[in-house]
């Protein structure tokens, strides 16, 4: 498993602005929405909260698309799932490096965000903690559309419909926790329905992303 | 007593395999559901639309509900259908699953698209308003979305077995999705009317108005039967074209008088 | 260990291969169980039973029947389009629409696409093949086999920087790793120079010697002893 998450990392750190085109795009995408309307910034709750879920999704999708496509050209794809012992796994470590370079990256920028948007610091941390039991549902969901669609020369409007459906939970709860967060209000409510959806993500998922991932091998 | 239930149920599962089998058995089916939906359709257009009584809140605009209710539950319990038979699909990777899939498609984005507009139409001289987002018309438009999801993903693949695979994971998932996205959204806010109509409960609305929903609900359903069967005996032809039964069916019959007056 | 089982009569019956509960799971599932115990079984490492790949429904070529026994060297012969490639690819477990049986042990595939990332160095690509199979990497071993293939001092050095040719050569190095008994080539030859094609018959030759076994797809000849020529036969178009 270790060598697996090593290869993983390693791939993810050498392929040219994968971490860095996502946030650069979520960190553009804001400074526009600040920049178009003045009275976003000082916080105005939901309607706030819901711009920034809207933007991690978009960002999000963005980065979904490319997700197996080079392993899928090279042919190593094909060889991970004739050889994986255990393919809940080598699709998990696939997912969770995915999420570190998206969902977790841009919950540590959350405090730039934040001052961007004329949030005051208090919410910081409470929309960091919501960012992070959130955005592993974003990858684990998304990775399901990644692999139906890589075999796909223009997948990307049919990855975007097939997962903005199993993105709505997360968008619902978490631009509810963050809007109560905002307004000072308890958010425990959201956040644990928000946990509960991820985890059943993170044990469902997987399986619904290897068969994708079969399907499409059987393209080439 | 149950052994020979048992043995029977797996007789039918096993026969279920064979397209050939199935065409032939839902030959007089299609023709009975078309004859009774059309009967319903009839009967409980004339009597919801002239002869019910009008609401005393709402006035005579709640008559699109004999519309509205109708197609956004068969619509629902098509997608369902779809989410079982891509479950079967992928499992027991059974040819008529896919049939399935492939021939409730067309009628339930019709449908959906359909309980949609009549929702709109409705809600804008009752609740004074085309759109709001609610529960149900939030998980009915992400209904819409999947289907399309499902259909463009059909035409984008061109092998028919990935093509069948791709559909009814998609379909088992979405499947199990759309509860979560009705259950978060009425957390978050209802404001759609309660059910006017449940299987169980007692509806809210007197006898003379959920009478004629019924019959219109029944129609529907019996309509959805006619032509999801339809459908699906014509795509079993489609499919086997290159097989002796389809070619020794097509030689029985003879060509018709109007067929050789076009050409 | 790779196990396919069709329903016989593709005319009638709508339940397509692999219909034996759990499809989604069954390939890397089946693969571990043991099948029949016949002693001849035991013995062989690829048996065939009227298989037959298909696309779109159609079967590609006659059905095979063959047992590959240790040691066996066949060589896959037939125009382009006749099935080598597919068939290769079913065995392998990347193609699921066929007819008949294929009963095999443990495979290498080795397909038209290298299968390497090319973002890491050859030790990287084997590391990570190890893991994937919940094995360390054995550092010497796989420095040794990259001695082999003339790519030791290539040994650190990312793939997009090698020459095709290295490419392909590291791509071997996986197969010498991976101990498997069966190995299944699709056009390996393609893109090595005079010298490479000569190690690589050396190599297939030892892997046979070893008691392994190869089913190559090739349109140069191999020069291994003792090979056996398998060739396809297309399906005349009859009206089931």
């Amino acid at each position: 498993m270790n060598q697996l998450l090593q290869r993983e990392l390693t791939s993810t750190l050498r392929t040219r602005g994968s971490v860095t085109n996502p946030l650069g795009f979520l960190l553009l995408s804001l400074l526009l929405f600040a920049l178009v309307d003045p009275g976003a910034q000082g916080g105005q709750g939901s309607y706030l909260s819901g711009i920034f879920w809207v933007l991690i999704l978009l960002t999000n999708l963005l980065s979904l698309d490319a997700m197996f496509r080079r392993d899928f050209d090279s042919g190593a794809l094909e060889q991970m799932l004739i050889s994986a012992h255990m393919p809940f796994v080598a699709v998990l470590m696939r997912i969770f490096v995915h999420w570190l370079s998206s969902g977790l990256l841009m919950t540590l920028f959350v405090p730039l965000f934040g001052l961007l948007l004329g949030l005051e610091s208090e919410t910081f941390l409470p929309i960091m903690l919501v960012m992070l039991v959130g955005t592993p549902a974003l990858s684990l969901l998304g990775s399901i559309g990644a692999a139906l669609t890589v075999g796909f020369s223009r997948g990307g409007t049919i990855l975007a419909l097939l997962i903005l459906p199993l993105f709505l939970p997360v968008l619902i709860f978490g631009s509810a926790c963050i809007s109560a967060a905002v307004s000072g209000l308890s958010f425990a409510a959201p956040l644990t329905w928000l946990g509960l959806f991820s985890s059943s993500s993170l044990l469902l998922a997987p399986w619904a992303t290897w068969a994708a991932l079969k399907i499409s091998v059987e393209m080439q | 007593m149950s052994g020979s239930f048992a043995a029977s149920l797996k007789q039918l599962w096993h026969k279920l395999g064979s397209p050939r089998w199935f065409y032939q058995i839902t030959h007089n089916w299609v023709r009975g559901f078309g004859v009774m939906a059309a009967v319903m359709l009839v009967v409980g257009c004339v009597w919801g639309l002239a002869f019910a009584p009008p609401d005393y809140q709402q006035g005579n605009s709640f008559r699109i509900m004999y519309v509205h209710v109708p197609a956004a539950m068969v619509a629902q319990s098509l997608y369902l259908g779809m989410g079982v038979a891509g479950f079967i699909g992928l499992v027991w990777r059974m040819k008529l699953a896919d049939v399935a899939i492939a021939a409730t498609l067309p009628l339930g984005i019709t449908l959906t698209a359909l309980a949609l507009f009549s929702g709109s139409v409705w809600g804008r001289p009752t609740w004074g308003s085309w759109w709001e987002w609610d529960g149900r018309t939030v998980s009915t438009l992400v209904m819409l979305f999947l289907y399309l999801g499902i259909y463009a993903l059909r035409e984008a693949i061109a092998e028919a077995d990935l093509r069948a695979r791709a559909a009814a994971l998609v379909s088992l998932v979405g499947t199990v999705n759309i509860p979560v996205i009705k259950y978060s959204v009425e957390w978050w806010n209802t404001l759609h009317q309660p059910a006017s109509f449940t299987l169980t409960e007692k509806p809210a609305m007197p006898a003379e108005m959920w009478l004629p929903l019924l019959v219109m609900v029944l129609g529907f359903y019996c309509f959805a039967g006619h032509n999801v069967l339809s459908r699906m005996r014509l795509e079993i032809l489609r499919r086997e074209a290159n097989t002796r039964w389809v070619a020794e069916l097509f030689a029985a019959k003879p060509v018709s008088a109007s067929i050789t007056k076009e050409s | 260990m790779g196990v396919g089982v069709a329903a016989s009569d593709r005319v009638e019956w709508g339940f397509t291969s692999s219909a034996y509960g759990l499809a989604v799971l069954d390939q890397s599932q089946h693969l571990h169980q043991a099948d029949d115990k016949s002693p001849r079984h035991l013995e062989s490492v690829l048996r065939m039973l009227a298989l037959s790949c298909q696309r779109d429904q159609r079967d590609l070529f006659e059905p095979l029947n063959l047992v590959v026994g240790p040691g066996e060297c066949i060589e896959l012969l037939g125009p382009n389009g006749s099935g080598k490639s597919t068939l290769l690819r079913t065995l392998a477990g990347l193609h699921s629409q066929y007819r008949g049986e294929y009963h095999s042990v443990a495979a290498v595939y080795q397909g038209h696409r290298l299968g390497l990332d090319e973002l890491l160095s050859p030790l990287e690509n084997l590391a990570w093949f190890a893991g994937l199979q919940d094995q360390r990497l054995d550092r010497d071993h796989a420095l040794a086999a990259l001695a082999r293939l003339g790519l030791l001092a290539e040994a650190h050095t990312a793939c997009y920087r090698l020459s095709a040719g290295q490419q392909r050569r590291a791509a071997i190095a996986r197969w010498l790793l991976a101990e498997h008994p069966l190995w299944l080539l699709d056009e390996p030859f393609n893109a090595l120079d005079v010298q490479s094609r000569v190690l690589l018959n050396e190599i297939l030759y030892e892997h046979c010697q070893a008691g392994g076994a190869v089913v190559c797809a090739t349109h140069l000849q191999l020069q291994v002893d003792g090979k056996v020529t398998l060739e396809l036969e297309p399906v005349a178009e009859v009206l089931v």
